[in-house]
């Protein structure tokens, strides 16, 4: 059961050992800057850093491949319509215009280039990160760094066990979707897409009422455990925060003042190599 | 001494959604560090007095309640279901679907965690009650990865780690093979023993958890308690087969062989019963008994030939597999937890595609075969039938494969009638399916399969979760299936009774492929595969050996015999 988008992957590197809530901050807090800033120079270097850490992290291609893919189609489609609705912003936004072809309402400028650019390193500089926390984070103290974010524990523990259960439910839809194939709904690729539709809705109605039950079952077990009692819990897998966890909180500061400062030096949030 | 620990006090409960009291009028006291067995037929509210005690039962399921239930020197009304938890650990039936924690270890702590219990200390205690049960090796492991009997004494752990003085189980063996069953029960005597806690216990497989000995038995039948005896008294008595409770097998022995229980000593255990004269009596019974008779094989229906399958890589399920069912078999594939009887029946169907090997029904190659076309040959029905039905009326649900196929509708409406009507169902056509019981539900999804005309059928567990009642109906009903209408069966099974009982013939499933195909109760005479395929000696077994008698045939005849006088209800 590894087809799941995005699984935390056990593993024994430097990242893998760092606190959840450690991991968390920092991808929070360098994806807010680095979606803050359209310094080129300063997004493009934090999308190396997070493919050196991807390395570093051991994480495959195969892992990834999928969410990539599907990343790089909706990032590709949101560059397209954002030159079709407005080809020439570039060009209000840098002050200059360097025509590269084109003439009336379609003109390509190397300012709107530019600027695409710049847009399409922030959907390629976030998606690393998450990936990175969630792969190397297991879902425990995922839910444990997200209470200690202050986020109700309840609701962290809820999304950890979601996350936990994804593999399940897929694989009680295989074996319902098999049955209902069995009995002689064509679910394959042979049948037509909205005969395949009226039969992913078959499967559907067994699928939610199985998940009804266990969620009733698991939502009893819990309440026997005491789960809910009190506003604060403790977690088993709790770590103190240790040497490299300060490390990288520091690291993550450093980046952010980075970014900050170079709003100073651009004189805004742009940086504008026309001029 | 006798303090009382657990007190119903004129207890009347009925839940929101029924029109009549589960509970009615039940008083009873449990005293502290006694061990309670409540017994009772499905739906007699068994579950629902248990519920009462852990408070789950008003805190969070609705109902109307009336009397008091002190648990504890506590009013369960009046406390919470938190509360009350630190003084009952309760174990729920199926442990894979109550685990919460990605690790053994979290699992074990989860109640410590909600306290908000110190990390160092959660994980001495952790470790100490790992050590308790022997789990300290898998602590790191997924529990979803554990064995049965591990999953087991995870799930203990989770309830012994708040030293309560109350532990509850739920119907224990529900989900386990029966060795694991039987490991199981030794394990919560142990712990009786040793912790000295109160422990109660709710199952309707009366002679498993026996095995051990049990200070007083609570029967429940429509929601009243009719009886609060010794295990003994009860077992004298005449009550079980009156309330669909199925007595130990050795007792239907010694009744087969005219004894009077009345005046047996000993009754509790088969290493104990005791009546004059009952080595010669049992031996002078079996020898005037017929011999078994083999049952004939009919010619091949279905042919596997190395078969070769695995999920992965690392794990080879089967590895050169040879099987051969014969037109009219009743088949019973058994097996420890995991060995791949589930994937086996998911290969015939064409859910899973094997590696390498053949498959042939009747004379065609499977893989020729897609998954529609192979279930108009073999029909297979899943363990849990809220996994297969769709449709919200009945007779929809049953004729869907024949819409699905463009069968006439003069057609489809008589095969549907028939099928209903040969799975007992026809007065109920036009009922939604919402209203029907579980067993009932499984027979829809059996009809719903009938109306393909298949030649085999395959059952994953079809009596799991039933009583012996709605047992025996079922397989009643798949017995006149497969002898009235010539229909070749499987059942892939962890019940020893239903193979003994139902089948022609066994499959043993181990890790090398088939350990043994035989008649069944020669099975349960093999020690080395009862050991391999988890399973367990039945009583039948064991009092055949105590007293010199030839355990094969004395297991068939009791059998036998058993069925004849039951056979007419």
């Amino acid at each position: 059961m590894n087809n799941t988008l995005f699984g935390f992957a056990a593993g024994d590197t430097w990242l893998h050992r760092l606190s959840g809530a450690t991991k968390l901050l920092a991808f929070i807090g360098i994806s807010l800057i680095a979606m803050a800033s359209y310094d080129t120079r300063f997004t493009a270097a934090i999308v190396v850093m997070s493919l050196v850490l991807f390395k570093m992290a051991h994480i495959h291609w195969r892992q990834i491949r999928l969410v990539v893919k599907l990343i790089l189609v909706f990032s590709l489609l949101n560059l397209l319509t954002v030159y079709l609705f407005s080809p020439e912003y570039g060009v209000s936004l840098y002050g200059t215009r360097h025509l590269l072809a084109g003439s009336g309402y379609f003109t390509l400028t190397q300012e709107q280039l530019f600027y695409e650019l710049n847009l399409a390193l922030k959907y390629v500089v976030t998606v690393p990160l998450a990936l990175l926390f969630l792969i190397t984070t297991n879902p425990s103290e995922f839910a444990a760094s997200l209470n200690k974010l202050h986020l109700s524990y309840k609701i962290s523990y809820a999304v950890a066990l979601s996350l936990r259960y994804i593999p399940d439910i897929q694989h009680v839809y295989h074996q319902i979707s098999q049955s209902q194939q069995a009995r002689g709904y064509e679910l394959s690729k042979k049948a037509g897409p909205l005969h395949r539709l009226r039969g992913a809705a078959q499967v559907l109605m067994p699928l939610i009422f199985s998940s009804l039950d266990r969620i009733e079952t698991i939502s009893q077990a819990m309440e026997l455990r005491r789960f809910g009692r009190d506003k604060h819990r403790s977690w088993y897998m709790d770590r103190p925060f240790g040497a490299a966890d300060w490390a990288v909180i520091a690291g993550t500061g450093v980046i952010i003042a980075i970014g900050l400062s170079l709003f100073a030096v651009n004189g805004g949030r742009f940086f504008n190599p026309f001029r | 001494m006798a303090e009382p620990i657990i007190q119903f006090d004129h207890v009347t409960f009925q839940y929101d959604s029924q029109a009549e009291p589960t509970l009615q009028d039940v008083s009873l006291t449990i005293t502290r560090g006694e061990k309670v067995l409540i017994v009772g037929p499905s739906g007699s509210g068994k579950s629902t007095l248990g519920n009462l005690i852990n408070g789950l039962i008003p805190h969070a399921i609705p109902g109307k309640l009336t009397g008091k239930v002190t648990v504890c020197g506590q009013d369960v009304a009046a406390s919470s279901v938190f509360d009350l938890s630190q003084h009952v650990g309760t174990v729920l039936q199926d442990p894979d679907s109550q685990f919460v924690g990605l690790t053994t270890a979290e699992d074990i702590a989860f109640a410590l965690e909600n306290d908000g219990t110190a990390v160092a200390a959660m994980h001495e205690r952790v470790a100490a009650v790992a050590a308790t049960l022997g789990i300290k090796g898998q602590l790191a492991q997924s529990p979803q990865d554990l064995s049965g009997g591990q999953k087991q004494r995870t799930a203990m752990a989770g309830v012994l780690i708040d030293n309560g003085q109350v532990l509850l189980f739920d119907e224990p063996l529900a989900a386990l093979d029966p060795a694991t069953g039987k490991s199981s029960i030794e394990l919560i005597a142990d712990l009786h023993h040793r912790l000295g806690v109160t422990v109660v216990i709710i199952e309707h497989r009366l002679e498993d958890v026996l095995t051990q000995p049990v200070d007083r038995v609570l029967v429940i039948d429509n929601g009243r308690l009719i009886a609060d005896v010794t295990p003994a008294e009860l077992l004298h008595g005449t009550l079980l087969p009156q309330i669909g409770v199925r007595s130990p097998l050795y007792l239907q022995a010694l009744t087969a062989a005219g004894i009077d229980l009345a005046q047996v000593k000993g009754i509790e255990s088969v290493t104990t019963v005791a009546a004059p004269n009952l080595a010669q009596r049992l031996a002078e019974w079996s020898a005037a008994e017929a011999r078994p008779t083999k049952p004939a094989a009919g010619e091949p229906l279905l042919r596997v030939q190395g078969l070769r399958f695995g999920y992965d890589k690392q794990t080879q399920i089967f590895d050169g597999l040879d099987l051969t069912i014969n037109r009219g078999d009743m088949v019973a594939l058994v097996g420890r937890n995991g060995v791949g009887k589930t994937t086996l029946s998911q290969l015939l169907v064409g859910f899973e595609q094997p590696q390498a090997g053949t498959m042939t029904f009747a004379g065609t190659d499977l893989a020729s075969l897609s998954i529609k076309e192979r279930a108009d040959r073999i029909g297979y029905i899943m363990q849990d039938p809220n996994q297969m039905i769709s449709k919200n009326l009945i007779r929809d649900e049953v004729g869907l494969g024949l819409d699905l196929r463009g069968v006439a509708a003069a057609e489809r409406d008589a095969r549907v009638d028939e099928a209903l009507r040969i799975c007992g169902l026809y007065e109920f056509r036009h009922w939604p399916i919402s209203a029907l019981s579980f067993g009932q539900k499984k027979r829809v999804t059996i009809a719903a399969i009938l109306v393909l005309r298949p030649e085999m059928l395959i059952l994953d567990e079809p009596t799991a979760g039933q009583d012996w009642r709605h047992y025996t109906q079922m397989m009643r009903f798949l017995e006149r299936l497969n002898r009235k209408h010539g229909m070749t069966i499987m059942l892939i099974t962890h019940d020893m009774h239903l193979m003994l009982e139902y089948a022609n013939r066994t499959v043993v499933l181990g890790d090398r492929g088939i350990l043994l195909d035989a008649q069944p109760a020669s099975v349960l005479s093999d020690t080395a595969v009862i050991k391999a395929a988890s399973l367990a000696e039945t009583s039948l077994y064991q009092l055949a050996k105590r007293f010199g008698l030839d355990p094969y045939r004395f297991t068939s005849q009791v059998i036998a015999h058993e069925r004849r006088v039951t056979g007419d209800e």
